[in-house]
């Protein structure tokens, strides 16, 4: 038998999985949507910033980017680390070995978050500074806030990738349906929506940015137990990944 | 030396039983798990390599259920069927991937030891979507082997591989074998398992069928009354000289021409015939076996 590192210790990341996903997430054509859809957001802020004066169109760009760019975002990064592979069943090459299916799982996750931020949060900060420059703390409560929801869908589309197939479908019926329009007409889905959690961290930045009025803790405590849970589960299903023959 | 022992192991999804009560040990060498398409030998294979838990009974590798025991793949090289889909990687890189995730030392020096072995260390600079089956087959093999695993699992890893390359990894495989490793491979053709594996598991329908060397199971597929349509010029005297011969159990006349043949000794039978057709005078326009197919020869398995 070769002999292997004796280091019992495993890190919670594991850096090929690390560097697989990545390849995964920008070697392909979804990599190049990623890419896109921050792109016409800024494009946007441009344009709103050239044609109106006193920053008149700020709210309604940054609500754009944050309740449909970012959820898309999170939903095409998360879907993209894991789902192909899912559902080719290709996943087997990397989880027939002798490591944790929950470092796998949470070395996806970074991954898939690291674009949710490049591309779904960032966006958001310099979108604000475009639309005006001289509330630089109201931009930062909106790219904080995108940290945040991003960090939450991120990990529930990974989980609905590891859980269905139809993890894109469903994503985005979930995005734009609960989070997007039932989020803006019943004000109790304020306590089980991401977004709104996000918001309610973003508006402890800004005063700028309007909370949903679940309170900082609630929203910073509900995100992290939603995020943890979704990753175990993640973990947990990879564990019990089940190999189906044609037959 | 490693062994799985799967003892008394259903499968079923919902009303559909994909493996029925099967009990088989593999032991070092090469063992061939034989079976028509859709018998479970997929379903076999992902219960023996942790990606099935079984509905009842066990499946263990040296004592140690395998299902949720990611420690097993330390042990377990798996071949699956599943097309490789990371078309954006070089072989190599894919191999060297897999000796990375199996923590192993030096992972570069496993990679290259690994491809020479299948004999892929020059087209491994490419990517794999240029590949064609055969050199995919054989990365994932090279991938399953970096560790030098103690039980090697293949999901018919000759199919769709040309012959060349087939005798490549039939031997590869053999060697496997005799180095003292458990290698099983599945596969629907006869002649395939027979050339490769001393020990045979047939599966039909979930079940299992037969178990023995080649040579039981050579037997056991051959001495069986084999079913002949023969048409000739004339049917009656032909039926009533057939029915002399010692390789024939059974003959009828079909309502609209030719004769049934049932056949105890095929190998008698196809040297008899032409003879017998010859001293009666009698010209042979047909000669069809009429179940032939793989799958009745299990049938008749399975039935006796």
């Amino acid at each position: 038998m070769p002999t292997r590192n004796p280091a019992p210790l495993t890190p919670p990341l594991n850096p090929t999985i690390l560097r697989l996903s990545r390849q995964a997430l920008l070697g392909r054509r979804r990599g190049l949507v990623l890419v896109i859809i921050p792109t016409v957001l800024l494009a946007l802020a441009v344009i709103v910033a050239a044609l109106t004066d006193d920053a008149v169109g700020y709210e309604s760009v940054l609500t754009l980017g944050y309740t449909l760019a970012l959820p898309l975002v999170a939903l095409l990064a998360a879907t993209a680390v894991l789902g192909p592979e899912v559902d080719d069943g290709s996943i087997v090459y990397l989880i027939s070995k002798p490591v944790s299916r929950h470092v796998i799982a949470l070395s996806k996750f970074a991954v898939a978050w690291a674009a949710t931020v490049v591309f779904g949060g960032l966006p958001l900060l310099v979108a604000g500074l475009v639309l005006d420059s001289g509330d630089t703390r109201q931009a930062v409560a909106w790219g904080v806030a995108g940290v945040v929801a991003g960090t939450a869908y991120t990990a529930l589309f990974i989980a609905l990738a590891a859980f269905t197939r139809h993890a894109v479908v469903i994503g985005l019926l979930f995005a734009l349906l609960w989070e997007g329009l039932l989020g803006s007409l019943l004000g109790g889905i304020k306590w089980v929506s991401i977004g709104a959690w996000g918001r309610g961290v973003g508006h402890d930045v800004s005063g700028q940015l309007t909370g949903p009025g679940t309170g900082l803790t609630y929203a910073l405590v509900a995100a992290v137990l939603l995020t943890v849970a979704a990753l175990w589960f993640t973990g947990d299903r990879l564990r019990s990944f089940t190999l189906r023959g044609d037959e | 030396m490693s062994e799985i022992r799967i003892d008394q192991a259903s499968r079923w999804y919902g009303n559909v039983v994909a493996v029925n009560g099967i009990s088989m040990t593999v032991r070092p060498g090469v063992t061939g798990l034989l079976g028509p398409n859709g018998a479970g030998k997929t379903t076999l294979i992902a219960l023996m390599s942790g990606f099935l838990a079984p509905s009842a009974g066990s499946v263990t590798l040296d004592g140690t259920p395998i299902w949720r025991h990611t420690d097993a793949y330390r042990v377990i090289g798996l071949v699956p069927e599943r097309e490789l889909s990371f078309g954006y990687l070089t072989g190599r890189e894919f191999v060297q991937a897999n000796a990375e995730l199996h923590g192993l030392a030096d992972p570069g020096a496993a990679t290259e030891r690994a491809l020479d072995v299948v004999e892929m260390g020059e087209p491994a600079a490419r990517r794999i979507g240029t590949y064609s089956k055969g050199m995919r087959q054989r990365v994932k093999l090279a991938s399953a082997l970096v560790h030098d695993p103690a039980v090697l699992l293949l999901d018919e890893p000759f199919n769709g591989v040309d012959p060349r390359q087939r005798l490549h990894l039939m031997t590869l495989l053999r060697r496997m074998g005799s180095e003292g490793r458990t290698v099983l491979f599945s596969s629907h053709i006869l002649e395939e398992v027979e050339q490769v594996a001393r020990q045979i598991e047939v599966v039909v329908s979930g079940r299992h069928a037969a178990s023995g060397d080649f040579g039981q199971i050579r037997r056991l597929m051959t001495d069986r009354p084999v079913q002949y349509v023969v048409v000739g010029d004339d049917d009656r005297g032909l039926a009533s000289a057939l029915i002399g011969e010692p390789s024939v159990v059974a003959v009828s006349l079909r309502p609209k021409g030719g004769v049934d043949v049932s056949v105890s000794d095929f190998g008698a039978f196809t040297v008899r015939l032409p003879q017998v057709a010859r001293q009666h005078g009698i010209r042979i326009l047909e000669l069809t076996p009429t179940d032939e197919s793989l799958e009745s020869v299990f049938a008749y398995l399975v039935g006796g």
